[in-house]
């Protein structure tokens, strides 16, 4: 069965008809945005993780007609006019980068976290449990927290989501 | 100067705008959806098998059976080629099977348009099986009467040597002999990827593989042996992969796709293993149960180690006959001075295969040996940080099962800076007689890792160097980026030895079997030693053929020319530019009368392997009555010679120290012993670390210079992932005096041990 959504996905207007059983997860894949990456397809992973409506989610587990109405974010919509965005820039930085499959859904992660904690302070732990819903198995999540750190550190005055 | 530098990552920038594409991103127009029908029950035959309903589902293409496949039994490990028939990998596999050896094994396989129908069309296979006794550890499996895995029976290999002396004699100067019995679980890689593949054909004889693999050329020449093909006629291609850790180093879905994609008129079909397939149907790492001995004198030299240990592989082959070998041989360079015996004994198991996992057996062998050794300290009332200097290696010592000499050695300093990061005196004067729940514990242990397989396995890499019109470089390697960052260290080394800018050295990361030059892969921790002397030579090749070019063009002679920074310059005023290298290299190609591409393209085989060194120490806190562990601190310190690129060797031991903290503390994929029902095969109830379990993890290097390392490096990738767990053993018995001697200590192992100590 087919259904109409409506939505906005990386600040562009989607209007489309999609099978009702697909995830949010199966849609984007399918309009190309490969970012959002498939670790588990259950909710275990967290590599799938874009924002719906500026809140993380892990698409596989969001079904696509839920996202009707919502707005979608995801790293592909982060850097615009050939500048990486805070986040992005702070892992290559922290170097957080290794096999990259973790990183779209952990990037997204993190950008939310930045945008909602940029006037308070984090401690790693709250670090940690921010970005608990995200597996990464090359980093041990050193760098990670490292990169977070980074990014909260440089947002005193300074919009911490895209440049 | 480019070595020793941490430049940004090559892929860095594809990786976070999610451009980079890995085998899944990469689809075609009517691309087939392959899934398997895989047994319920750990062991047995299948009486009757019966695919018509599948067959009639719309959407389904085709059906295939254990029946359908060539009966043609082929090996998986990913090892180079053997002109030695003694030294071949073990063929025990069809594509398919009617004889089931554990619970996931492959009876049938559905191809369908799309994926739903694929997963719908699995269910309307029906298989009746005749059920055989089941054997998931060395006790039954090695029975005289549990009934054989495999024809031939359930032992598939057993290594022996003693180096050093005479064991025997050792023991006799030995004051005190220790002894334990060891045991390690089952654990999995976890790369967030999944095992993703996909075939198709251009004409009627060429076929194409896209995979995520660590090892496209030797994938390449088991598909053709698997299907019976000359291998020229297979091109295997590695896009982006998400990890690998070992689990790639195996050859598991590739065969299968080809075989489909032949069968179907060259169509592309592809197999994507969901995660909880992934768990069970891909590779694991050894369980393993040893009993270890050790002889030590009052005042501290160890005589002799005795390791006794039993590998089990499971269903199928796939490394288990090369790993014990592997790990034992590599651990002699750790106790150089003492005799060594060892009796390693791999058999089948009705569990998931075992294969290739970071550090390839040492983690398990190396568990039991730093086990023990802190045993033996305590027997003889030492300081275990002081009995493991005075025993480990030192430069100079021979290896007595190669019979080398060790060049480069930095065991004792990393030893040492261990001692002064983690403050081992001041906390074990603290941490002495605690009483109470909570405990702390100081713990140390090291080990000694090679740097590739040679001289089992040749040694062989390929680097080919390319001058674009721009004055920038093109640099094509055989060897496999698979998260490492191995290209970004051979973009390092190539700029280095040629004197062109890392930015305007380009590397192509996908490998492609027709075009990459040769090099057997990703593993062993083997591509920066290996592939270094490679790249070097390309380098300097090319260099003199822009030197000489350039001569050519000015009238200079080229001894007098070198290349700085992207610039033809004299050798003897290095400030004065004769040429741009844009201006030679647009020369080079369209000049009417002289000139061509220049390319440097070299092939090259190590014949060394010189062994690397290090270790962790952990400061932590043990919970007495909720049965858990919590690192304080914890910090591996390496030797792994000259380090290439500083950012990314600590990547390398951050992700090793948390694989290894995981292997210590939380993950084993849990198998019934009667039935070989396999209970957590999923991210959720196999216990992979998060964010939450991992603590801040701290790396420090000794950088010793390897003379045969191509920039004077080492090993560095698996090493990191050996010392954790023994490290978190020892503190724990610090800690606690209870001395567990297994692995997972999850908080239900270490409820059974504090009980049985009085502790809760
Ligand atoms: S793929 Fe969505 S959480 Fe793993
Ligand atoms: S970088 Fe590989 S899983 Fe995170």
């Amino acid at each position: 069965m087919q259904k109409e959504i409506t939505c906005t996905i990386n600040e562009k207007q989607y209007v489309l008809s999609v099978d009702v059983r697909k995830s949010l997860l199966d849609i984007l894949r399918d309009l190309g945005i490969t970012s959002v990456k498939e670790g588990c397809g259950v909710g275990e992973c967290g590599a799938c993780t874009v924002l719906i409506d500026e809140i993380p989610a892990d698409s596989c587990i969001t079904l696509a007609v839920w996202a009707d109405g919502k707005t979608i974010r995801t790293v592909e919509g982060e850097s615009a006019n050939g500048q990486l965005s805070k986040v992005q820039q702070a892992y290559i930085d922290a170097g957080a980068v290794q096999c990259g499959f973790c990183t779209p859904g952990m990037i997204m992660t993190t950008t939310a976290f930045v945008e909602k904690h940029k006037d308070c302070k984090v401690s790693r732990e709250d670090i940690r449990k921010g970005h608990a819903g995200n597996l990464c198995r090359c980093t041990g999540y050193e760098t990670i927290i490292s990169a977070v750190e980074m990014c909260l550190k440089d947002s005193d005055n300074n919009d911490s989501g895209k440049n | 100067m480019a070595v020793g530098k941490s430049p940004r990552r090559k892929d860095a920038v594809a990786k976070v705008t999610g451009r980079a594409r890995y085998t899944d991103d990469l689809s075609m127009p009517g691309m087939l959806y392959a899934k398997y029908v895989r047994s319920p029950i750990a062991h047995g035959r299948v009486l009757h098998i019966d695919t018509q309903k599948a067959q009639s589902l719309y959407g389904v293409e085709a059906v295939f059976t254990f029946e359908d496949v060539p009966d043609k039994r082929f090996a998986t490990a990913g090892h180079p080629y053997s002109l030695d028939s003694k030294h071949t990998d073990i063929a025990d596999r069809r594509l398919l099977t009617g004889h089931v050896r554990y619970q996931g094994d492959e009876v049938a396989i559905v191809v369908a348009r799309d994926r739903l129908t694929a997963e719908a069309a699995v269910e309307l296979v029906q298989v009746k099986y005749e059920e055989y006794p089941v054997a998931v550890n060395a006790q039954t499996a090695l029975k005289a009467d549990t009934p054989p895995i495999h024809e031939g029976g359930n032992v598939i290999g057993s290594h022996r040597f003693e180096v050093g002396g005479m064991l025997e004699k050792a023991f006799e100067e030995a004051d005190e002999i220790v002894e334990s019995h060891y045991q390690t679980g089952v654990v999995q890689h976890c790369h967030i990827e999944n095992h993703s593949t996909y075939a198709y054909m251009d004409d009627m004889e060429h076929i194409v593989v896209v995979s995520s693999t660590q090892i496209p050329h030797i994938c390449r020449r088991i598909v053709g042996e698997a299907l019976d093909i000359p291998w020229g006629r297979v091109r295997v291609v590695k896009p982006y992969i998400g990890g690998g850790f070992g689990n790639k180093q195996d050859v598991i879905l590739e065969p299968m796709a080809a075989f489909l994609c032949m069968k179907l008129g060259g169509v592309p079909v592809k197999i994507e293993l969901p995660r909880e397939e992934c768990f069970i149907s891909t590779r694991t790492r050894h369980s393993t149960r040893s009993n270890i001995r050790a002889g030590t004198t009052k005042d501290g030299v160890l005589k002799g180690l005795d390791i006794e240990i039993f590998s089990n592989t499971g269903a199928y082959a796939s490394h288990g006959h090369a790993i014990m070998g592997a790990a034992g041989s590599k651990s002699c360079n750790l106790y150089p001075r003492s005799v060594i015996k060892l009796k390693a004994t791999t058999h089948y198991a009705n569990i998931p295969t075992a294969g290739a996992m970071r550090a390839y057996g040492s983690p398990q062998v190396i568990f039991g040996i730093e086990c023990l050794m802190e045993e033996a300290a305590r027997a003889i009332n030492m300081d275990s940080l002081d009995f493991r200097i005075k025993n480990v290696a030192r430069q100079g010592d021979i290896n007595p099962l190669k019979e080398k000499e060790i060049l480069s050695c930095g065991m004792v300093e990393c030893l040492e800076n261990g001692r002064e990061l983690i403050g081992w005196d001041a906390k074990k004067k603290a941490y002495k007689n605690q009483t109470g729940h909570l405990r702390r514990g100081l713990g140390v242990a090291c080990f000694s890792y090679g740097s590739g397989t040679y001289p089992a396995c040749v040694e062989i890499a390929g680097a080919r160097l390319i001058l674009n019109q721009d004055g920038s470089v093109h640099l094509q390697i055989g060897a496999t980026e698979i998260g490492q960052g191995s290209d970004t260290a051979f973009c390092q080394m190539a700029a280095e030895t040629l004197g062109v800018s890392f930015d305007n050295i380009h590397v192509v990361s996908t490998q492609d079997t027709d075009v990459s030059p040769f090099d057997t892969g990703a593993y062993a921790s083997r591509q920066t030693y290996v592939v270094a002397p490679a790249v070097k030579q390309a380098a300097q090749e090319l260099k003199a053929k822009i030197l000489a070019y350039t001569a050519l063009m000015t009238g200079q002679v080229p001894e007098s020319l070198d290349l700085i920074a992207g610039n033809v310059v004299f050798a003897n005023r290095p400030d004065k530019v004769v040429l741009p290298l844009d201006k030679v290299a647009m020369d080079t190609y369209y000049h009417k009368e002289r000139g061509g591409q220049l390319t440097a393209d070299v092939s090259y085989k190590t014949r060394t392997n010189s062994p690397s060194f290090g270790c962790t120490f952990v400061d932590l806190e043990v919970d007495i009555p909720l049965c858990k562990v919590f690192i304080k601190e914890i910090f591996n310190v390496h030797d792994s010679g000259v380090i290439i690129h500083p950012q990314m060797a600590a990547g390398q031991v951050h992700g090793g120290l948390a694989m290894g903290i995981g292997m210590a503390l939380y993950e084993e994929l849990l198998i019934d012993e009667n039935s070989g029902y396999i209970y957590n095969n999923n991210l959720l109830d196999y216990k992979m670390p998060t964010c939450m379990d991992i603590p801040d993890l701290g790396c420090a290097f000794v950088e010793t210079r390897e003379p045969t390392g191509g920039y004077g490096n080492k090993s560095l990738g698996e090493p990191p992932n050996i010392t954790p767990a023994p490290a978190i053993r020892n503190a724990v018995w610090d800690a606690t005096g209870v001395k567990i001697d297994e692995i997972p200590m999850t908080p239900k192992t270490l409820y059974r041990h504090f009980a049985k100590a009085g502790l809760i």
